[in-house]
């Protein structure tokens, strides 16, 4: 974990010696501190205050302990395995789909050619344009089972058109969140292979390995911190996943494409429970912390190194 | 398959030159959808929605005119997104720079903790809060306001702001900011005057990359603001409803969201990748 990081300042040393700031610094840190606490945290503890609650705003008077209630509920509400199911799905379709492609295309933009920069800037465009753009345009102008660019072109190679959304919703959203994620990957794998040391290629170069064992000995393992750097971060992100469903599918048909955020914004504004929402709301917490728990580990490694060095 | 940044580029090979075509039919791949969007957004409504897909027509404004003047108020919205934006990226760095300061150059042993548990608080989900803070919004008359939506911002922004600013605050070098001590200056002043300015860049890419996020943020604007407060982002989340309709319409509104931030995203690359891995890639 220490190798790959020490990135902030190498030529520090810990700084403890002056201590006169010691309230100074207090109160620099303060507002943050604060404000982390108050947008954050407090709601937090609230959220999962309310899910031991009997609390539906259609009935805002009869608030009441719960206990457990609202977690044995969820439980036993198959659309709410249905939507942890959809999120995995989603979560680990995207990532592989991300870095395989964003894989290959870092390789083929590390390379020297003509128009470089321009063809590189074309690809990594889809990552700066808003999700909901993104998701109405795949809707309405690619994916349309009629009037859509995908459609026309299934039918003047005498193809029946497809109805994307309708009948591979899930499909249609992983190749969506690909498109839009796969930019990021590229980015910041490219990132990583330019670091690559050339003398360890020269090395294995005089060593006579061909491009395969260069890819497999040298680049891969170069890669290895930057990839799960890659995956933790996307999966955070793919995690909560709102926007792109709520403009195309709408978590539907059925509950073909709910995940968990959107299960939670439909228990919380359609049915106004607050409780069983809020008990889904520490479901998904505690899914993201799974995946967190890596990358925090990771960031807090790569403080230390940065002291320690 | 060359992986080297300084390969043997003057030695052109077929397997080379297939490469480079392969790499320039990724580009346009990648890149089709939104010159998709451009191209229709240049078309009337009756050549948006043809089964047979109009690529060569006689280009028009009308769309871009209709999306900002035509009822949908769209100066509003665009005022509303870069309301919250960018002030949400002055209030994030009014409260991170003094923090990172103080953790940057007077550590403590709680110092890395406070680090650390400042930047997980990324890693709470939005719907963790959302609750809460829609029944407390509601309850005080935040719901649809500009300043609810710009504290959330900030606080959705921070932990990537505190990172960020730390770590080019660590690469000052210590002996100037002994320096200053020994000459006397304040805290405060040393701040402002010696270290600010030698951080500036970093600082204006840290703002950049962060303008962005907030510009893009569709999961706040569409739970909590409606029309008063609403961003572009819940604009163009308005369409979905209208199946069909308003293609054009919507692909100049699209074009118009879109177009500044691709452009700043291109020019913020490098700390967008830095920004967003916590450092460990740049």
């Amino acid at each position: 974990m220490e190798s790959n990081s020490a990135p902030t300042g190498q030529r520090h040393k810990e700084r403890g010696s002056q201590q006169p700031h010691r309230t100074t610094v207090r109160w620099l840190m303060l507002p943050s501190v604060l404000f982390l606490l108050v947008w954050m945290i407090v709601p937090l503890v609230m959220t999962l205050y309310y899910s031991f609650q009997n609390y539906n705003l259609m009935m805002p008077m009869d608030r009441s302990f719960a206990g457990i209630m609202n977690y044995s509920l969820m439980f036993t509400d198959p659309t709410f395995w249905d939507s942890l199911i959809n999120t995995l799905v989603l979560v680990f379709s995207c990532l592989i789909l991300t870095l395989v492609l964003g894989l290959a295309f870092a390789l083929l933009y590390n390379r020297v050619f003509p128009l470089r920069g321009v063809a590189r800037t074309l690809a990594v465009a889809p990552f700066f344009v808003m999700p909901v753009v993104a998701g109405l345009i795949w809707k309405n102008m690619l994916m349309h089972p009629v009037y859509g660019l995908f459609s026309w072109m299934l039918r003047s190679v005498g193809l029946e058109p497809i109805d994307w959304f309708g009948n591979y919703p899930m499909i249609s959203v992983i190749i969506m969140i690909t498109w839009i994620w796969t930019p990021f990957a590229l980015l910041v794998l490219l990132t990583g292979l330019q670091s690559l040391p050339e003398d360890q290629l020269e090395a294995v170069r005089l060593d006579g390995a061909n491009r395969w064992q260069e890819f497999r000995h040298i680049v891969l393992p170069h890669l290895g911190q930057v990839i799960y750097v890659v995956l933790m971060l996307e999966s955070i992100f793919f995690l909560t996943s709102f926007a792109e469903i709520y403009t195309t599918t709408s978590g539907g048909p059925g509950t073909a494409t709910t995940n968990l955020p959107y299960y939670i914004y439909l228990n919380a504004f359609f049915q106004y429970d607050i409780g069983f929402s809020s008990a889904s709301a520490i479901a998904a917490v505690i899914l993201a912390n799974i995946f967190a728990i890596f990358l925090i580990r990771f960031v807090a490694g790569n403080l230390k190194a940065g002291a320690r060095s | 398959m060359s992986q080297s940044t300084k390969p043997s580029a003057s030695r052109i090979t077929l397997g080379g030159t297939l490469l480079t075509l392969l790499a320039y039919l990724v580009a346009i791949v990648m890149f089709f959808p939104l010159l998709w969007m451009i191209l229709t957004a240049f078309k009337t409504e009756q050549q948006a929605m043809s089964i047979v897909p109009q690529f060569i027509f006689t280009p028009t404004w009308q769309s871009f005119h209709d999306a900002i003047f035509q009822g949908s108020a769209y100066t509003h919205y665009a005022w509303n997104s870069l309301i919250t934006a960018v002030g949400s990226t002055f209030l994030g760095l009014l409260l991170t720079i003094p923090a990172a300061y103080a953790m940057a150059f007077y550590p403590s042993k709680r110092t890395d903790f406070t680090l650390v548990w400042m930047v997980s608080t990324k890693f709470i989900p939005a719907v963790g809060v959302l609750i809460p803070i829609f029944l407390v919004f509601r309850s005080s008359g935040l719901l649809d306001t500009r300043f609810g939506l710009l504290m959330l911002y900030t606080s959705m922004n921070m932990p990537i702001m505190i990172w960020m600013i730390y770590s080019y605050f660590k690469e000052v070098p210590k002996e100037i900011i002994e320096a200053a001590d020994i000459d006397g200056a304040g805290t405060l002043q040393t701040m402002l005057r010696v270290i600010l300015p030698l951080a500036l860049p970093g600082l204006t890419s840290t703002a950049l990359l962060v303008t962005i996020l907030a510009w893009n943020e569709s999961f706040w604007s569409i739970m909590i603001t409606n029309h008063n407060a609403a961003t572009l982002a819940t604009y163009i989340a308005s369409f979905r409803s209208a199946e069909g309709l308003y293609w054009a319409k919507l692909s100049a509104g699209s074009v118009l969201a879109s177009a500044p931030i691709i452009v700043l995203g291109w020019c913020a690359q490098r700390q967008m990748v830095r920004g967003l891995t916590f450092g460990a890639v740049k």
